[in-house]
Formats: structure tokens, sequence, C-alpha cells
């Protein structure tokens, strides 16, 4: 099975060869690295930009609005935060053109902990993203969904920001890519450029077929009566893990809900899960103050409130200036298993 | 007056047997002048009107362009007009009104913008006036956002080059703004080796950042002494004088259009206004206008006389002050159109297809 990131990369692949994207570009993204990543490796339409964030989103908006299809990167999302302006003009200027131009580029970016990253390399940036009105936020957990999703951005004719987990873009898929060979080694064989001297390599792309996720679909990856919990990015298969922990030891069932669209996000699968189980928890990694989490419990209280058995709870980043190096600090501020676990169990059987 | 390319019509030196108006060793046939001299009036008289409106309470707020008309109109006339990369794509700034003027814009749009109505097609009543948006015409929107258009300028200029021909970018702001990081970001982007871009850099320099003197804040002799480390050539124009300024528009474009590499313009320019109704919007004594002293000139040559004179200015009053009684009666912008315009309709989204509703129903 292909990892998050290859699933990346043939969704690039697909994109420029069967749905117009014009420019994927970045620092780095370009030969012979092929994105720190290597999500952009092998692709025809990659190139290496100068090291000027500012530059990489005003360029996209420029190619998007001469009619090209660019997707650029931010290397990291925690240097995303110098172009904040930009992404809110290339969010508002449709609406205050009055829709004379629209504006089809993708922002894809690696987002969240996971890799030991320190300060500047552990940011999450989807609540800074949910106020960025205009936009449209996707953020997949496996690599059939980080296919779909990238497409589906490519297709879309507004903004549209892919944010990557990074702690999951080494980890396999469960489920094949439409053109996916089955062996992980021939897929490695054909689509990882190799180590050392790259000059001359090639890619051999498998034949690949359109696979879209659509935007504002969640998925309910595990059913049950007892729990609601949300998540998306990285916390998302730990909320998985403990679902299934929780079945086979306690037996209780529990609806997860992976959003995978921030916004537009999925209320008609959250609300239908709330309604059935009036037990709610949001799990995300980002900073817990103004988190996107709490948009989502506001809603929960506002329509549900009735429906609701025990007090609806968020599980969030801790609201600190960064994640420390020491892995001390990334355990005790971020959610991990334990506590998701923990979190899980005690929203489910809290006395009605 | 329609688009006319450089090549048709005053793009050189005037032929013998034409009327003239000299400039310093330039020149432009009387018939160009006259018609950058109607464009720069009509547009002086949209903004006083529009500065009239901000005070009487039809608008909120006024900033726009006195002071920049005989540069801006040049520039407009020698724009390549036109919709994609085949034509000229403009990021500009919001004292750029004479452009769209020279481009064909009615006053009344202006107006209308100032006016916020519903008929306003720059932005539906949403923008401060002068914040203009054509995609028939490939002007980009304008933002308040000082100096971002720097940095979009490469991937429109990028797609250009690409697509052959000789369509160019033109972005344009003040000399203020070139602090930002976006600016330098635009010679960057401009000049990478292999991969130069057709974009002529503009930057107006009336030598005020709001209240602020340049001289106080700015070391360098020149802005485009910038672009030498580039080797992105350039010049000072007078960008009082529409002879001059047509010359260096000329010079500049031709030289874009033909090498595909960046050059840039330093117009120095007036701010007769102030910086908005912010600061008053009163008139500002002691900066020279560049419509007086082309009516010096136009007299002075003998191609315009005290009565056509009065008879453009009275016509043009007549037309901005027509179009602001016009707007009165047009319609304003309704609350269900508060979300209207933020999506472009997609194939692949199940909650917005088409625009945007409002928050995800259930």
């Amino acid at each position: 099975m292909a990892t998050l990131v290859q699933a990346v990369r043939m969704a690039l692949h697909y994109g420029e060869t069967h749905l117009g994207a014009t420019d994927i570009f970045g620092e780095d993204v370009g030969p012979p690295l092929g994105g720190v990543f290597t999500a952009t490796q092998g692709l025809k339409t990659a190139w290496n930009s100068p090291l000027d964030e500012r530059g990489i989103i005003g360029t996209a908006m420029g190619i998007a609005y001469a009619g090209g299809r660019p997707v650029a990167e931010i290397q990291f999302c925690d240097y995303g935060f110098n172009t904040i302006d930009l992404l809110k003009v290339a969010g508002n200027q449709r609406w205050a053109g009055a829709g004379h131009y629209d504006l089809p580029m993708v922002l894809m970016t690696p987002s969240g902990s996971g890799i030991r990253g320190s300060l500047y390399h552990s940011h999450s940036f989807e609540s800074w993203a949910s106020r960025l009105a205009g936009w449209k936020i996707v953020m997949p957990s496996n690599a059939l969904d980080a296919y779909g999703l990238m497409l589906a951005a490519i297709k879309d004719p507004n903004p549209v920001l892919v944010l990557l987990p990074k702690a999951l873009l080494r980890v396999r898929g469960e489920q094949l890519i439409p053109g996916e060979p089955a062996d992980e080694n021939v897929l490695k064989e054909m689509i990882d450029a190799p180590v050392g001297d790259r000059t001359g390599w090639q890619p051999r792309w498998p034949e690949l077929q359109e696979y879209v996720v659509p935007i504002g679909q969640a998925a309910v990856v595990r059913e049950g009566g007892d729990l609601t919990v949300v998540s998306y990015g990285r916390t998302l298969p730990l909320c998985v893990q403990a679902a299934d922990d929780l079945r086979d030891q306690e037996g209780m069932q529990c609806d997860v809900i992976d959003l995978r669209s921030i916004f537009p996000y999925d209320w008609k699968a959250i609300s239908a899960s709330v309604a059935k189980t009036g037990r709610v928890l949001i799990v995300n990694e980002d900073t817990e103050v103004t988190n996107f989490g709490e948009h989502l419990l506001r809603r929960v209280i506002d329509e549900h409130f009735y429906d609701l058995l025990v007090r609806p709870r968020v599980l969030l980043g801790k609201h600190v200036p960064g994640i420390g190096l020491n892995q001390v600090y990334e355990k005790n501020t971020v959610p991990q298993y334990d506590g998701i676990r923990a979190a899980m169990h005690a929203v489910a059987t809290e006395a009605a | 007056m329609p688009y006319e390319p450089a090549s048709v019509g005053g793009n050189g030196q005037a032929t013998v047997a034409e009327p003239v108006v000299v400039s310093g060793r330039e020149s432009l046939p009387a018939k160009r002048c006259l018609a950058i001299y109607r464009v720069m009036v009509r547009t002086r008289a949209m903004e006083e009107r529009m500065i009239k409106m901000s005070k009487s309470g039809e608008g909120y707020f006024w900033i726009g362009g006195p002071g920049e008309e005989a540069f801006n109109t040049c520039l407009g006339f020698q724009v390549k007009k036109g919709e994609g990369p085949a034509y000229d794509y403009l990021h500009l700034h919001y004292r750029n009104s004479a452009t769209l003027v020279a481009m064909g814009m009615p006053l009344i749009d202006g107006i209308r913008q100032m006016a916020m109505t519903a008929t306003d097609p720059h932005s539906l009543g949403r923008n401060f006036p002068g914040h203009y948006a054509r995609r028939d015409w490939n002007v980009i929107p304008i933002s308040s956002v000082i100096e971002i258009q720097y940095v979009m300028a490469p991937g429109t200029a990028l797609v250009q080059k690409r697509h052959g021909g000789d369509g160019i970018t033109i972005v344009t702001g003040g000399d203020a703004g070139t602090a930002e990081g976006d600016f330098a970001s635009c010679l960057i982007w401009s000049t990478r080796p292999g991969n130069e871009l057709p974009v002529l850099i503009v930057v107006m320099n009336n030598g005020w950042g709001i209240s602020t003197p340049a001289c106080t804040q700015h070391g360098e002799h020149r802005i485009i002494d910038r672009g030498k480390a580039f080797g992105i050539p350039g010049e000072v124009v007078d960008g009082n004088d529409p002879v001059a300024s047509w010359h260096a528009i000329r010079r500049a474009t031709e030289y874009v259009r033909g090498e595909r590499r960046p050059y840039m313009l330093e117009p120095l320019v007036s701010r007769l206004h102030g910086h908005s109704s912010s600061s008053g919007a009163a008139r500002v004594k002691g900066e020279p206008d560049c419509i007086e002293l082309f009516e010096r000139k136009l007299l002075a040559a003998g191609v315009l006389d005290p009565v056509t004179r009065e008879h453009v200015h009275a016509e043009a009053t007549a037309e901005a002050e027509a179009a602001s009684e016009q707007v009165r009666h047009e319609p304003r912008p309704e609350p269900e159109d508060v979300e209207k315009f933020t999506y472009a309709p997609s194939p692949v989204d199940v909650v917005y297809p088409g625009d945007y509703t409002g928050l995800p129903p259930a």
C-alpha cells in the first residue's frame, strides 16, 4: 500500500496529467529533492522557488488569475504565518471583486506535530485557516483520502488548503488507490527517486484512476451508539485505535467521524451522530484557545442541547507558545493515545 | 476613447505635418494630447465629485488619484486591453482611476462604487472607491493592502511568458509601499535566471506615506536603483508631464513586450488631495497640478484655446454630476447579497456546489 506522501505524489501526477494542474512549486519542490517529504518527486510541472513564502502564495494567485491551476507548497505550515494577509486576499478576492475572477489554487502544507519538530515544525494551522473565509480546507488522515482530497482540491475552482498531517506522511494506507500496484515494493521501485544521484532518473507512473473524495464529506470510520468522536489528521487514527480497544476491552461502541474537510465541514454527519449518541468528544491537536473544535462544540450546544446526555467535551493541544524538542513537551502538549482513550471512556461512561 | 495600441497613432515622434506638443526633446501629436487631456479632466471631475460625496454622506470614504492623472492616462492608452494571457494584466493600486477611464471605463462605474450601489460592477458596493476589478480587461481586483499586488504580478507574467505573444503584466503601487517585502519579492521572482518575466514595475512616487514624508524613512536615492542589483533597467520620469510619461511608458512597454523581461518606471507625481478622506481630502497647496501644467502647454502650443478648455471642464463636470445623480436612484445591495460571490460553483463540493450559503446545514 502507498504511504500518505506517495498518495499525494500520485494525486499530483494525476492532477498534472488529467486535471490541468500547471505548476507544482515551492521551496525544494522541484528536482533534485522533490520536496522535503518527497511529495513532489518526478512530477513534470514541479519547480523550485525562491525561499519566499509570500512570493509563493502571490505567484500562485497570479498564475490562477491568468488561467493556470497551481499547486503551491509551503514547506511547513509553521512558515505560512507571514502569508496570512495574502491568504485572506486569496479568499476574499472573488467576493470583494463581485465575482470577476475564480481563483483555482491549491496550497498544500504539512501541519501538526509528530516528527519531533520542536517550535517551528510542529504547529497546527487549521484553526487559523478556518477563519479565512473563501477558502476550503481539507486534511486527510490516510493515503486514499489524501489522493481523493488532493484531486478534489485541484478540481475545485476555489482556493483549497490541503493540510498534510506530517506524523502520518509515512504511514501506509489500508486501501489501494485506484491504479496503484498491489505490491508496495513495486510502487516504490516505480515512483520513489533513488537515494543519492538522481540524474537521469524518471518515474514510471502506474495507470492511476480518478478517485475524488468530495469536499465537505466526512467519513464515519467506526460506528456505535455510545459516543461521538470527531477528529481529523494525526489524532484520527489514535481515536480509531482507542475506539477499537474500548470496543474489545470494554464493549463500548463509538462513532468515530473523520471530518476530512475542516471547511466546509460535514455538519450532517456530526449532527446525525450527536442526535444518536448524545455524547460528544472533539479531538484535535491545535492549541485550545479559539480552536476550530470550539466552533463545532458551539454548534453542538446550539443545535443539540436537548439531545445531549452529558456535557460535550474537547480534547485539544495546550495553549502554550510552542512544542518543545524534548519529547516530554510534545507528549504533554498535544493529545496522545492514553489521553484520548481516557477522555473517550470518560464521556461515554459519565452518568447521564 | 477606446484602446489604441501604441503602434497606432502617436507611438513616436509626430510627423512634420501634424501639430505637435513638445516637452523637452519629445513631442506628441496634438490629437493624442487632446485625448489625454480630456481623460485627465474627466477623471479629475469624477474624483472631485467623489470627494464631495464623501463629505455629503453619499459615500463614507474616498481615496483616489488626483495628481496621478497624467501618467495613469498615458498608461491606460497604451495597455493592450483584453482578457487572458495574450493581453496585459493590470495589478493596480487605488489611485489608478485615470488608467481605467483611459481604457474606456465610464465615469459612472467609478461613482457607483463610491455610492456602494448594487450596480457597482467592481465590487457590488463592497469596496472603497478606486478598488476596481474587471475580468474582461485583465484588471486584477485592487486591494487596500499596500503592495501585495507586486507579489502577484510574477504569477500572471509567468503564464504570459509561457503563453507567448506580447502580453505583459503591469504592476503599479506607491513609493511608501516599496518598504514592504513584497516589492523585493517582485524583483526577485521577475529575474530568476532563465525565467525572467515580462513585468512592467511602476512605482508612483508622490513622496508620501499617508502623513510621513518619504525622505524621513527612505535612504535610497531613487527607487529604481533597487532594480540595478537585479539587472532591471528603469527610468525616472516626470509623471506630471503627459508627453514625457507617454514616451517613458512607450519605451518601457516596448522593452517588456519584446524582451520578455522586467523594466521599472518611477514617475514623480503629486498628491493633490492628501492620502484620503481620512485626512480631509482638501486640496493641497504647493504641489504641481498636472492638468494645469498640461493646459498651459496646450494653450502655448496653440492646440487648445480657452473656450475649448472651459468646454472640456464643463462637459466633464456635467458628466460626473449626472452620474452621481443617476446612482442615487440605482438599487442598493440587499441583505441576501451578503454571501454572494464567495465561492465559484464546484463539481466536487457537496456542501457548497454553488455559492456560499451560510454555515454548513444539517
